[in-house]
């Protein structure tokens, strides 16, 4: 995966420049209308260019005509460069993904069973394929026989092999994985160039690229803005009548492409490009650019406690001995009832006790060889444990199951024990009862472990003012426990499925917008419900239909990092309509004195930028419009920080560098302009 | 020269301090409260709404609510109309007025309907009492209107998802009778105590020092006068308005009037406050009209204090600009009134704003231009909506969240008809400008629109000129009325063409805050978060009074240059 943030590549601009021309074409143009207004002025320039050269009089010198043609003309190239970049951008990106499965060899299933060699691309939705260890996935697919380890690094760049297996959850592979161990039969789940990456790429190449609603409401108001001062310069010529002030009309056309905000008409659809681009840069596919921008405006957010929250599996954390057995003893007997035991608890148990090792004096090689027989978990014992050569039955297991086995036994179930057991269970922990020959021997406590960074993390989006909810299985206590020492704001406890899509409609009905993640089939309909359901890429296909983005990572806290982009995404379209508008203070004043001062020479009063000529001022004001939009395409393309301070906090920060920053900062350029510029004329 | 600069601070102080109160009642009266004022109006509206058949708990959704508002509007513009052009056989015309002709009663008409009353007329000899009164009628009803659109809007502001915002005849009704009609009564007695006539005899004949027999214009001026300013409408009884010496008799009516005008604007901004539940937010708005305001006043005040720069040169010492002002008013005094009467929608002048400094020319202009610090009754706070919905969404993508106002969703419709409404204040100027000036540029034969070339009803060439007949098209706009009154004004030409900017000035900022509010109310609330822009901040305050600035007064950048600021800098 390439994750370099190189912003300008070679080829890319290359490709890029060429574009930059191609969308010169008037039927393109014309979904800009900002851009739209700049091309026809453009093009009447071109014509009085012409009609000077022709003999026509009056217009000024036809290489001042020229050089304002000139600028127009890249201003309007300079917009287009914008958006081919991000394109291109976005498109090598997709690129990357898509190259490692052109050209992959399907083993194919025929309908009698033979198997064919056939190009991936002549997969269909509901072939079979057969994949080998060493074999590339060529087709995103369900596994419908067998089982296989995975490196999915291509796609995800992590390079731990995952396992994937036919039935459950994790059943689904995608195509330009490498499958690295066993055989798995696939059917193939969409149709060429339907795929999710398919989706992305047609997205950010703009063919399927569809206006979010905001894109919508700000083109709109662009377009009201370029209204606006199609009026004032219309109006301008009778008014100039009067005054006896001839206006020339390259005049008149730099006045009104300074005006219109051409900077962010320039970079809009760059920005939105820019933004679903980042997205996959952070291995997330989205399947609209809406979904990016719904992320940025989030409320709620549903994660899953397991794998989410905490690391997924339960660590012992400490030895609690009965009455009369010694600390020794209990641990010995802990550790030899769980050496045979595979699940992550149990290795946790030994490892505690390995870390104790110094203190209490255990070799773990020497209690292996004391094991004559283990006992595996089983529902109906509900405990697991271990015959020694001696005939000493160590078992451990819940409480209930532990007090049965005392019962049988005759033994009496402690009390001091007993107690420890409910202050675990109600610390949010998991109690575990060992017993040796029916003796109840002490309690070991498991705790939940808190991924590191997860309060940080939650207390971010807590100043960014989305809730976070915990789902868990667990019973409520437990589950306040580690909703409050994670830091989140709510949890379900107990949780069903039905429960969460309860809470995402319940939230929605207040009028709030939720986003949760999920990867079972069980969590479809959530994740279909919430505003963004973003679904892991080791989900099942129903999952990942059901959500508006994919996460090819599978990690859940992804989406702290989706809601980032989606606010970053509104706030740079914000901040360079401002920064856009506040520019034409400046330009104002460099212009409309220039327009007048020859008819009326009082009015150099307002040449508050003492500009040079009318002339310079004109050509620098209009060079200032164009060159800013270049300058401003790495702002486009990376996107404003996003910090969470607090809605007012980062409008008066905003406000500040880039309301203020736009006012001051043309009135240094343009002068700059036309110093350099004075030079010449 | 210090006790002019007490009476404006106090004037506009005690504006200030009673809007507090009177904007809870007036808050009070519109979401249906209990008020200590319900024994005295309840039995007199009762018979208002039995006698018109209307029901006041009748709940109206907001295209119902903008029905009744043009319907009544229409209504009282054709009654107008036909009342004006036959006033001449009318009763009550001592003086024996004629009638108007046609396309003066249709300016006038649709003048007074409008809150604009820029009277191409003068009262005196233009207008029989009946006349007269009708006009009062209207500028109680016009008033009225503004005010209940405004309410219509408060209601639909409240948190929550409706359909319905109450009844417009309800509102409309209690604002006459409780808003308008009880000041009105007090400062018309006030006045009438002043000097100012009250009566329906004809002209009085005097005899004066020099021996010469004057006759004298009277009649019912002390109650015009008094609605004329609370009214926000600034239709003079007389035509030299405020300026004539029986329609304003000394500084302290000139004081009271002046306060008069404030009172309602700034408590329909307080009202609001109070309405919501959210004083905050009424705190922030009121704060950036001030400041706005006080940007225009001051360089107003000091310019017109300084005096001419001309007259200074030829050696001549003055107090203050004084050509076209009353000396029983000051410089200071009627400066601070030209621009409180073009910052609210009044128009009412105590001076001749064709004799103002260019500095004070260009601010009154600019005050009308922007038009939505304080503004007129009801609809300064309508325009004042606009550009907080431009600045919410603006300043909503900048902290990283689509825009929300006091919970509501802002869309791609909402920002279609907020973005429609600010182009259409400079379209009006700047096209009707636009038209004169190419008429008189051209020097145009105007045939039926005006007795000779069109450069005829220009009193002054070149930059002045111009001024005069942007700051008629921008009165007009902004549904002002006050005139430069520089300009021949009563011909064909500008009183259809002023006509048609009013009507289209007033109904459509009105029509585009009332279905944006009505739109917003039928979404679903959403609580406040942490991540929600709050809209009752100073930093929002700024966002607004920036969106103000660039918005509204720099389209005219090139418009004032040519006009006022060209004239300054010679």
């Amino acid at each position: 995966m390439n994750n370099k943030n190189n912003l300008f590549e070679r080829d890319q601009l290359k490709v890029a420049f060429k574009q930059a021309f191609v969308k010169l074409n008037p039927a393109v143009m014309v979904k800009n209308p900002v851009m739209f207004t700049v091309e026809i002025g453009t093009s009447i320039m071109a014509f009085v260019c012409g009609a000077i050269l022709l003999g026509h009089q009056g217009e000024g010198s036809f290489l001042y005509n020229f050089i304002v043609f000139l600028i127009l003309l890249s201003t309007l190239l300079f917009a287009n460069f914008a958006e081919a970049i991000a394109e291109a951008r976005g498109k090598a990106q997709a690129d990357s993904l898509r190259r490692t499965r052109e050209e992959t060899l399907a083993k194919k299933v025929l309908s009698d069973g033979k198997i064919e060699e056939v190009n991936s691309s002549f997969l269909k939705k509901g072939d079979h394929f057969f994949c080998e260890a060493g074999d590339v996935i060529p087709m995103d697919g369900e596994i419908i026989e067998g089982l296989a380890t995975i490196d999915e690094s291509a796609i995800t760049g992590e390079s731990a092999p995952v396992i994937r297996e036919a039935g459950g959850d994790k059943s689904s592979v995608t195509g330009g994985t490498k499958v690295l161990s066993d055989r798995i039969k696939v059917l193939v789940t969409s149709e060429p160039g339907e795929s999710f990456l398919d989706k992305m790429i047609a997205l950010v190449e703009g063919a399927s690229r569809q206006k979010t609603p905001n894109e919508i409401a700000l083109t709109i108001l662009l377009a009201a803005f370029t209204l606006i001062f199609i009026i004032v310069c219309v109006t301008l010529k009778p008014f100039a009548d009067y005054a006896q002030t001839p206006i020339t009309i390259a005049a008149f056309i730099s006045l009104f492409v300074c005006l219109i905000p051409t900077t962010i008409g320039g970079l809009l659809s760059a920005i939105g490009i820019a933004g679903m681009d980042r997205a996959l840069r952070a291995n997330v596919i989205t399947k609209s650019g809406k979904a990016v921008e719904t992320a940025g405006d989030i409320d709620v957010l549903l994660l899953d406690k397991t794998g989410t929250i905490t690391i997924g599996n339960r660590k012992a954390t400490n030895f609690y001995p009965a009455q009369g057995v010694s600390f020794h003893d209990f641990v010995e007997a802990a550790v030899l009832s769980s050496l045979s035991d595979d699940t992550p608890e149990g290795k946790s148990i030994v490892e505690l006790a390995n870390q104790m090792n110094t203190d209490i004096g255990l070799d773990v090689s020497e209690l292996t060889s004391r094991i004559s027989e283990s006992i595996k978990f089983t529902a109906e014992t509900r405990t697991s444990g271990v015959i020694l050569k001696d005939g000493t039955d160590i078992r451990k297991g819940a409480q209930d199951a532990a007090r049965n086995i005392a019962k049988h036994a005759g033994n009496d179930f402690p009390i001091a024990t007993s107690d420890k057991v409910t202050t675990i269970s109600a610390n949010g922990g998991t109690p575990l009862v060992v017993i040796k020959n029916g003796k109840v021997q002490g309690v070991i406590e498991l705790q939940d472990i808190i991924k590191t960074g997860m309060k940080e993390r939650f207390e971010r989006l807590r100043k960014m003012g989305v809730k976070t909810v915990m789902v868990t299985g667990d019973n409520p206590l437990t589950a306040k426990f580690i909703a409050e020492k994670a830091g989140v704001d709510d949890f379900i406890a107990e949780a069903k499925p039905e429960d969460k899509m309860n809470y995402i409609k319940n939230e929605q009905l207040q009028g709030k917008l939720v986003a949760m993640m999920g990867d079972g089939t069980n969590d479809a309909p959530a994740l279909a419900q919430a505003d963004v359901g973003v679904a892991m890429n080791s989900g099942t296909q129903a999952a990942k239909e059901a959500g508006n983005m994919v996460d090819l990572d599978n990690d859940p806290t992804k989406l702290i990092e989706i809601v980032e982009i989606g606010k970053q995404l509104l706030m740079t379209r914000g901040t360079l309509t401002t920064f856009s508008i506040a520019n034409d203070v400046a330009k104002y004043f460099a212009i409309v004195p220039a327009l007048f001062i020859t008819a009326i020479p009082a009015l150099q009063g307002l040449n508050i930028m003492g500009l040079h000529s009318p002339e310079s001022a004109i050509l620098s004001a209009v060079i200032f419009n164009a060159v800013i939009i270049p300058l401003l395409i790495p702002l486009a393309l990376k996107g404003v920080a996003y910090k969470p301070i607090g809605a007012s906090a980062i409008l008066k920060r905003n406000l500040l560098i880039y309301g203020l920053g736009g006012i001051i900062v043309p009135f240094i350029g343009i002068k700059l302009i036309d110093l350099a510029v004075g030079i010449f004329v | 020269m210090y006790t002019e600069f007490v009476g404006i601070a106090l004037t506009f102080g005690l504006a200030i301090l009673l809007a507090i109160p009177f904007g809870k009642f007036i808050a009070q009266t519109f979401s249906g409260e209990k008020t200590f004022a319900d024994p005295f109006f309840n039995p007199f509206e009762k018979i208002i709404f039995s006698v018109s058949g209307i029901d006041p708990t009748r709940e109206m959704n907001w295209k119902q609510q903008l029905k009744a508002m043009l319907g009544l509007n229409f209504l009282w513009f054709g009654l107008c109309y036909l009342v004006l052009l036959c006033q001449g056989f009318l009763p009550l015309n001592p003086d024996g007025n004629p009638s108007m002709s046609p396309d003066l009663a249709f300016n006038t008409a649709i003048s007074f309907v409008v809150n604009c009353n820029l009277q191409h007329y003068s009262g005196e000899s233009g207008l029989s009492y009946f006349g007269q009164l009708l006009l009062m009628f209207l500028q109680f009803v016009s008033a009225a209107t503004g005010i209940a659109a405004a309410a219509t809007v408060f209601n639909a502001m409240k948190e929550r998802t409706t359909q319905t915002l109450g009844n417009f005849y309800n509102y409309f009704v209690k604002s006459c009778t409780r808003v308008l009609l009880p000041l009105a009564v007090v400062i018309a007695i006030f006045l009438a105590f002043n000097g100012t006539p009250m009566t329906f005899d004809g002209k009085d004949k005097i005899t004066t020092l020099q021996g010469d027999s004057v006759e004298v214009s009277r009649g019912p001026a002390a109650a015009f006068v008094s609605i004329k300013h609370l009214g926000t409408n600034g239709g003079g009884f007389f035509g030299a308005n405020s300026a004539h010496p029986l329609e304003n008799p000394n500084y302290f009516t000139n004081c009271v009037e002046l306060w008069a005008q404030l009172i309602i604007p700034f408590s329909m901004i307080f009202a609001l406050g109070f309405y919501l539940k959210r004083k905050k937010i009424a705190y922030v708005i009121f704060g950036v009209m001030t400041i706005g305001f006080l940007l225009l006043v001051i360089p107003t005040v000091v310019s017109e204090i300084n005096g001419n720069p001309a007259l200074s040169k030829m050696g001549i010492s003055q107090t203050g600009a004084m050509e076209g002002k009353e000396v029983r008013f000051g410089a200071p005094m009627t400066g601070f009134w030209s621009i409180a009467t073009t910052v609210i929608s009044t128009g009412s002048v105590n001076g001749m704003h064709d004799s103002t400094m260019p500095v004070s020319g260009a601010m009154q202009l600019l005050a009308m231009m922007v038009n939505a610090f304080y503004g007129g009754c009801g609809v300064g706070f309508l325009n004042f909506y606009i550009f907080i919905i431009l600045a919410v969404f603006i300043s909503g993508l900048m902290v990283g969240r689509t825009p929300e106002f006091l919970g509501k969703k802002i869309e791609a419709r909402e920002v279609k008809i907020a973005a429609f409404i600010a182009i259409l204040h400079p379209l009006l100027i700047l096209s009707g400008t636009a038209l004169a000036a190419h008429f008189a540029a051209s020097d145009t034969e105007m045939g039926y629109w005006l007795d000779g070339k069109a450069s005829g009803w220009l009193n002054n060439p070149g930059a002045h000129g111009f001024s005069e007949m942007l700051y008629e098209n921008t009165s007009s706009a902004a549904n002002n009325g006050s005139g430069f009154e520089g300009l021949a004004d009563n011909n064909p030409f500008w009183n259809i063409l002023t006509g048609i900017l009013l009507w289209l000035g007033r109904f459509i900022p009105i029509i585009g805050p009332v279905a944006i509010a009505g739109l917003l109310a039928k979404k679903k609330f959403i609580p406040e978060s942490s991540g929600t822009l709050k809209t009752d901040t100073t930093i929002f305050g700024i966002m607004v009074f920036a969106v103000i600035a660039i918005i509204a007064a720099l389209s005219f950048f090139p418009a004032l240059a040519l006009g006022p600021l060209a004239e300054y800098f010679s």
